[in-house]
C-alpha cells in the first residue's frame, strides 16, 4: 500500500502492527487481541483524518498511484467488454479508451480517459491527456451508441487536454468543442462520473449528459490548483489555496447545483477498496440508468439543456 | 513608451465616450512596424495600420461602430453584471477586481450584445470586450450569449459573436467552465431554429472561448495574424520543451489547417458580412 504525506498517522500505524505481527510471530506471544485493538485504531484515526481532508488532500488522492482508473471500473462492473479503437481519421489515442460492455445484461457504451497503471504505461496513455483524435473518437462511439440506442456512461479523470503542438494543428479546441456540442443533442441517456480529475476543457469534452455525478475524491474545475497558482499568485506555492478558493470538491460541486450527485468511496479513499468502489458505482450506475429510461429523449435533450443553461451566477440591476 | 503614446493605447482600449472626447492630432504607435499615425487616421483605417496591416484590438464599441449601419444598435441585456458569487480571493479578491475593471474600462463585463442592421441586414452582434480581465469569459458572457440566443430564435435574425478572449474566468471557478456547455446547448437551439450562426476569432482568442462557441460558427471567421487556440503558446513551448514555429496558432495556420471558413480584413469586415447575411437569405 502507498501512503500520501498527509496519510502518515495511518502509515505509521500499518507498520506497528507489521511489527506487532513480526514479534508474535517470533516469540509465540498471543498478540489477536492487540492486533485488533491496532486495526480499531487505524479505522478511527482514517475515519477522523478523511473527516477532516482539505480541498488540496482531495486533490491529492484523486491522483492517487493505487486508485483504479477507467478500464479497471468498466473490467470491475462489466462483462463482455470489447475495446473499441481509433477515431477514424488519425490514429488510436491511447489516453481515452471505450467500447461496449453488458452491465449486468445491458448493452451501455463506456468512454472514459484512462492513465497509465506504471512508468511505461503513464507514458503510452500520455497520463490521461487526451488529443483532438481521442475527442473525435469518443464522439465516434457516443454516436456509434445513439445509433443502436445503447446509453452512454463517461468516466472522467484527466489533468486536461493536451497542449502540444500536433494537438493545437488538429484542432483541440475545435474537437471539444464539437464534442460538447454534439452530446447535448445525443438522443440516448448519458451519464458521467469525475472519478479522478476533472480538470477543464479536456473533462468537459466528454462531460455533458444527463446526470453529472463526482465520486467523492475526485474534483472538477477550470483549471487544475497548481496552474491557477502560478498564474494568479504568481507562484506554485499557493496550491493548497487555490484548491481552497476554487471549491473544486465534489461537495462544493454539488452544493452548488454543478453535478447532480455524489458517490461515496469507502473510507481512505477508492483505491483502499476498488472492489467495494466498484460494486457502489455499479448500483448508482444502474439506478440512474433506470431513472433515465423513464423519460423520452426529447424530453432528456430539454433537460439536458435546461440544465446547462441555468448554470451561471450574475445580478440584474 | 512616451506618455502620448501611452494615452493613446488606452484611448483605444477604454470606453468610447471618453475617446470621442479626445482632441484630435494625439498620435498612435503601431506595435508591428512602429509607424506613427494620428488617431483620427487610425480610426478612419478601423484601427489597423495603413502601412503593415496590424489589427489593433479594439472593443465592442468599436466593432459596432465599424459593423453597425450608422452605428445605430440597440444594445441588448445591458442590465446584467457580474458577482463574486464564490467569494474568490487570489493577491486580490474577485470582488474589487471586478470594481477596478469596470472602473478603467467603463464597462460591466467582457461581453456587449447590440442588436441592429449591417447594410440592411438584421444581425445581433455578441462582442467580447478584452479591455475586461483579458476578455475572460465568465457567468456574465455565457448568459449574455444565451439570451442573444433566445432573442435570436424570437425574432428570426442571425448570430454573430466576435471572441477576444483569454479563455474561462478562473475566478469564477467551475461556473466559468460550465459557460463552455451552457454557450454550446443554447447553440444547438439556434442550430435546430436554422438561423445562421457567424463566429468571428480575433486577438487572441484562446482556451475555454476557443474550446466552445468560438469553434462552432456554421461559419468560422477571423481577423488577419490573429492568435487562435485552445492551449496558450507559453503553455505548449513549456510542455513540448521546443520554439514553436513561425505563425503557429495565427488565423492563417488555423486556415491551412482546415478550420477556418475563411479570413476577412477589418476593413472589408462589413461588406463580406453584408454578402454572407444576404446569401442565407437568398
Ligand atoms: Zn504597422
Amino acid at each position: 500500500m502507498q501512503f500520501l504525506d498527509f496519510e502518515k498517522p495511518i502509515a505509521d500505524l500499518y507498520d506497528q502492527l507489521e511489527k506487532l505481527k513480526e514479534n508474535g510471530a517470533k516469540s509465540g506471544v498471543d498478540v489477536t487481541a492487540t492486533v485488533k485493538e491496532y486495526e480499531q485504531k487505524i479505522s478511527t484515526t482514517r475515519q477522523e483524518l478523511y473527516d477532516h481532508l482539505t480541498s488540496y488532500q482531495k486533490v491529492l488522492l484523486s491522483r492517487h498511484p493505487d486508485r483504479p482508473y477507467t478500464l479497471a471500473y468498466i473490467e470491475k462492473m462489466c462483462t463482455n467488454f470489447v475495446e473499441l479503437h481509433g477515431d477514424r481519421n488519425v490514429k488510436d489515442d491511447k489516453a481515452m479508451v471505450g467500447g461496449f460492455a453488458e452491465l449486468d445484461g445491458e448493452t451501455v457504451m463506456f468512454i472514459g480517459q484512462q492513465k497509465g497503471i506504471n512508468t511505461k504505461m503513464r507514458q503510452i496513455r500520455n497520463f490521461g491527456m487526451a488529443n483532438p483524435e481521442g475527442y473525435r473518437k469518443a464522439l465516434r462511439l457516443m454516436k456509434l451508441a445513439e445509433k443502436f440506442n445503447k446509453p452512454i456512461v463517461t468516466l472522467i479523470d484527466t489533468p486536461g487536454a493536451y497542449p502540444g503542438l500536433e494537438a493545437e494543428e488538429r484542432g483541440q479546441g475545435e474537437a471539444i468543442a464539437r464534442n460538447i456540442f454534439e452530446m447535448v443533442k445525443l438522443r440516448v441517456p448519458v451519464i458521467c462520473v469525475i472519478i479522478g480529475e476533472g480538470a477543464s476543457g479536456g473533462a468537459l469534452g466528454i462531460g455533458i449528459g444527463d446526470r453529472i455525478l463526482m465520486l467523492e475524491n475526485s474534483w472538477y474545475t477550470v483549471i487544475s490548483p497548481e496552474n491557477c497558482s502560478t498564474i494568479l499568485w504568481r507562484s506554485w506555492n499557493f496550491k493548497e489555496k487555490a484548491a481552497e478558493e476554487l471549491k473544486l470538491t465534489s461537495d462544493h460541486m454539488s452544493r452548488f447545483g454543478l453535478v447532480d450527485g455524489v458517490i461515496k468511496e469507502p473510507l481512505g479513499g477508492a483505491h483502499v477498496n476498488p472492489d467495494e468502489m466498484a460494486v457502489i458505482l455499479k448500483q448508482k450506475i444502474k439506478e440512474t440508468l433506470a431513472e433515465l429510461k423513464k423519460i423520452d429523449a426529447d424530453t432528456r435533450i430539454e433537460q439536458r439543456i435546461d440544465k446547462f443553461s441555468n448554470m451561471g451566477f450574475f445580478e440584474e440591476r | 513608451m512616451s506618455s502620448w503614446f501611452k494615452r493613446i493605447k488606452q484611448g483605444i482600449q477604454t470606453s468610447t465616450s471618453e475617446k470621442k472626447e479626445a482632441p484630435d492630432g494625439l498620435w498612435h504607435k503601431c506595435p508591428n512596424c512602429k509607424k506613427t499615425s494620428t488617431v483620427r487616421d487610425l480610426k478612419e483605417h478601423y484601427y489597423v495600420c495603413d502601412k503593415c496591416n496590424y489589427h489593433n484590438r479594439i472593443n465592442s464599441a468599436e466593432y459596432f461602430e465599424i459593423l453597425f449601419d450608422n452605428n445605430e444598435f440597440e444594445e441588448l441585456f445591458s442590465n446584467i453584471y457580474p458577482k463574486d458569487f464564490l467569494g474568490f480571493k487570489d493577491l486580490k479578491p474577485y470582488g474589487a477586481r471586478l470594481i477596478d475593471a469596470q472602473k478603467k474600462s467603463g464597462l460591466k463585463d467582457a461581453m456587449r450584445v447590440g442588436a441592429g442592421k449591417v447594410e440592411g441586414n438584421d444581425l445581433v452582434v455578441a462582442c467580447m470586450d478584452f479591455a475586461f480581465i483579458g476578455g475572460s469569459m465568465g457567468s456574465v458572457v455565457g448568459e449574455k450569449i444565451a439570451r442573444s440566443i433566445d432573442h435570436c430564435i424570437a425574432h428570426k435574425m442571425p448570430l454573430m459573436i466576435i471572441s477576444k478572449s483569454g479563455g474561462a474566468r478562473m475566478m469564477e471557478s467551475a461556473f466559468s467552465l460550465m459557460q463552455m456547455a451552457k454557450t454550446s446547448a443554447k447553440l444547438t437551439q439556434l442550430a435546430d431554429a436554422k438561423l445562421p450562426y457567424i463566429s468571428l476569432m480575433t486577438d487572441p482568442t484562446t482556451g475555454g472561448v476557443t474550446a466552445s462557441f468560438a469553434m462552432l460558427g456554421d461559419l468560422n471567421i477571423a481577423e488577419p495574424k490573429a492568435l487562435i487556440g485552445f492551449a496558450g503558446p507559453r503553455v505548449i513551448k513549456e510542455t513540448i520543451k521546443k520554439d514553436l514555429p513561425e505563425g503557429f496558432q495565427s488565423a492563417e495556420f488555423l486556415l491551412e489547417h482546415g478550420f477556418l471558413d475563411l479570413i476577412i480584413d477589418r476593413k472589408e469586415m462589413k461588406t463580406r458580412l453584408a454578402t454572407l447575411l444576404e446569401l442565407f437569405k437568398k
